[in-house]
């Protein structure tokens, strides 16, 4: 019995595995094994089908007072293509989508001036404007720092952020919970202890959220071990994750970039299998394509993923940083994408309901 | 049952076309996979990845036959139409030398202005050199035949006499000639380019087979194509490798017409199937030109031992729209990730170092 058996067997059982086996996973050479692992427990939790998403990404400033290094989308203000998005042109913005949207993403830089109320006025005009439509807004980092703004604590920042309309989050900011990697990388930045509270309560309020593993800079195969066992825990102690996506580094653009390749495509469905066999407690692992491509992406929904993403306005984020995704794919061709690998086309909303099933 | 099917491929049995085609039609994604791969190490048990430094030159862009899926022809009297002349390609060879290749793969439209010494010339000349001339495809020698009034097999003794010792093997498109008459009427027929084939083989000359998929042909026009090369090469053993390229819909006539877009799954698949049917190759590529360097290092876990060449020059390819440049370290540390050794090859795929 080869080693990837006995993890195989425990998988079968329902088992979580433990960290000498994630280990072996990174380093095995049995690439297609790994994905047969993590895509029985998607099997077990979602069949055959695969969801992607009708969504809008607002990124409302690229101000940021954080500037972490691996970041290419961050301005300090004073340069020709620094912008913030007062809360008229947000709407605007998302009143030019077309019909069909189910969800706005938000995300922005720490922006130096803006105060607390900004934000708040912000989602409840999106609520008024657009009440159907799923406000998925603010990572932990941006919580963080409008409790300090505001002067509020964690849980009075995010229940009035729920008052105004706040639906879901996003698991940005997370990185990767390694205090080694944060010094080097993003001193500035929360972590873990921070970044799990602010979620924690943001699930005790009845918010779900998403979370995040960014990966492929600096971080060594143990590091990103223990930040999927903490999230593992976390979701135990406090369930509310929705979805958990690894997110890998474009370091085009970034002070990291001719230092470090961008990782490869064994590496990044490893990473994923190896997300999805972690965390087994986790309803949906994403295969986000704008980070994998679309190529990647759709192999990924063999390696443990049930979900794609969707179809994108405006995502500045990762753009910025040299992703060579198209930009806003078609909702046929996410169907398609799918159907071709086999699966399940499902439309759904931001909180995994079904809108439409593509047999 | 597809089971059965996967069992038979486990106990390396082979495969017949409806076999085939209900595999390439059912079988699961990272079965098909593994299977593949299963084969891949019996044949080679080594971690090893071969690839080869080349370049790619062609001599002229004029063509009579004028398919439909390519980017490339020109008219004799196009602007841009050229030939190149024998001094000019020895200019390009010398050029291929100094940056370390070691095969030029020399391929050409059908111009029929050219004589047939031009092409016995061009191999003499660039075989002076110490880099492999691996020159024209069944198409090719389909004209020179033609227009010198020769057999094949004359034009094989002259060639061979000339110095050539291996072509590539392209022209297949795809072997059925249901398909061939959609994007290529006035090119050889499956028949003719099997024949040749064969000939360049009884002449001691090897070959590898190519496959471009993703147009207007079914799943079992694939299995046939697969079939006819495996059939010809049990009987001749001169294949030395196969390669799938995939079409680009980017600047061409069938491209307007055709609605599919291959996927990285479709690759993948054709990569495996092709391992999987084809149990008398020894080496099948990964291309990374055809779906780019990730699923081209993802081939290598799909049945593919073999990345293929570094192309210094790549007409073709270039004029439909995708851009695949790479050198040696970039593919190296691909095949490392992958999880591989990568060793540079010769033409005929003996192993020269280890990287």
């Amino acid at each position: 019995m080869n080693k990837l058996d006995k993890i195989r067997e425990k998988v079968e059982n329902g088992e979580t595995i433990d960290f000498g086996d994630a280990r072996l996973i990174l380093r095995s050479d049995n690439l297609l094994e790994i994905g047969e692992i993590a895509r029985s427990i998607k099997i077990k939790k979602t069949g055959k089908k695969v969801y992607f998403v009708f969504n809008k990404h607002i990124n409302y400033t690229n101000l940021c007072v954080s500037k972490c290094k691996f970041c290419a989308f961050y301005r300090n203000g004073d340069e020709p293509d620094a912008y913030t998005m007062e809360v008229d042109e947000i709407i605007e913005e998302i009143s030019k989508m077309p019909k069909g949207i189910k969800e706005v993403h938000i995300v922005g830089g720490l922006h130096p001036t803006k105060p607390f109320s900004y934000y708040i006025d912000m989602v409840r005009a999106i609520k008024t404007n657009f009440p159907l439509v799923n406000v998925k807004a603010f990572t932990a980092v941006e919580i963080d720092y409008f409790s300090k703004i505001s002067g509020l604590s964690y849980e009075e920042v995010l229940t009035e952020l729920k008052e105004a309309g706040l639906d879901s989050m996003p698991g940005g900011g997370a990185e990767v919970f390694s205090d080694r990697v944060r010094k080097k990388l993003y001193p500035n930045k929360i972590g873990f202890d921070k970044w799990s509270a602010v979620h924690a309560i943001a699930h005790r309020l009845g918010i779900p959220t998403n979370a995040t593993l960014l990966f492929g800079h600096i971080e060594t195969d143990d590091e990103i071990i223990d930040h999927l066992f903490k999230l593992r825990k976390l979701q135990e102690e406090h369930p509310g994750f929705l979805c958990f996506i690894p997110l890998s580094f474009h370091p085009a653009n970034t002070p990291l970039e001719g230092k470090i390749e961008k990782v490869d495509a064994v590496r990044e469905l490893k990473v994923l299998a190896l997300s999805r066999i972690i965390l087994d407690n986790f309803p949906h692992v994403k295969a986000y394509w704008v980070m994998l491509s679309p190529k990647i992406g759709q192999i990924g929904l063999h390696f443990g993923a049930d979900d794609i993403d969707g179809t994108i306005g405006q995502e500045r984020v990762t753009h910025a940083a040299g992703a060579k995704s198209p930009l806003g794919l078609a909702k046929e061709y996410m169907v398609n994408l799918i159907k071709n690998a086999g699966f399940i086309p499902v439309e759904r909303d931001a909180l995994y309901n079904e809108i439409e099933v593509f047999n | 049952m597809i089971e059965q099917i996967y069992e038979k491929v486990s106990n390396f049995e082979r495969i017949n076309k409806e076999e085939g085609v209900k595999l390439l039609k059912e079988s699961d994604f990272l079965t098909l996979g593994k299977l593949a791969n299963r084969i891949r190490f019996k044949k080679h048990p080594e971690r090893v990845v071969t690839f080869i430094l080349d370049t790619n030159i062609n001599y002229t862009n004029i063509c009579y036959v004028g398919c439909s899926f390519c980017a490339f022809y020109r008219k004799p009297h196009d602007r841009d139409a050229y030939t190149l002349s024998i001094s000019q390609l020895v200019e390009k060879i010398k050029e291929a030398q100094s940056k370390g290749i070691t095969t030029a793969l020399i391929q050409g439209g059908l111009n029929p202005e050219l004589p047939y010494e031009y092409y016995l010339n061009l191999v003499k000349e660039l075989s002076k050199s110490t880099v492999h001339v691996h020159a024209f495809s069944p198409p090719e020698i389909d004209l020179m035949s033609k227009i010198s009034g020769k057999s094949v097999d004359e034009v094989f003794d002259d060639l061979k006499d000339a110095g050539l010792t291996t072509m590539p093997g392209g022209g297949a498109e795809i072997l059925s000639e249901r398909v061939r008459k959609r994007i290529s009427p006035k090119k050889i027929s499956t028949d003719r380019w099997i024949e040749i084939m064969e000939k360049a083989h009884e002449h001691g000359i090897k070959t590898t087979a190519t496959m471009m998929f993703g147009h207007v042909e079914t799943e079992e026009d694939i299995i046939e194509h697969l079939d006819r090369i495996r059939e010809l090469q049990d009987r001749t053993g001169g294949f030395t490798a196969f390669i799938a390229w995939d079409f680009k819909k980017e600047n061409n006539e069938l491209g307007k017409v055709v609605n599919r877009t291959v996927t990285s799954i479709d690759y993948l698949k054709i990569v495996a199937i092709a391992r999987i049917y084809l149990d008398n190759f020894d080496n099948i590529q990964a291309s990374w030109a055809s779906q780019g360097k990730d699923v081209g290092e993802l081939a290598l876990h799909f049945g593919a031992n073999d990345m293929g060449s570094m192309l210094v020059e790549e007409n073709v390819m270039r004029e439909a729209g995708f851009r695949a440049q790479s050198n040696v370290d970039e593919i190296a540390s691909a095949i490392r990730k992958a999880g591989f050794k990568p060793v540079l090859r010769t033409t005929d795929y003996k192993m020269i170092k280890y990287l």
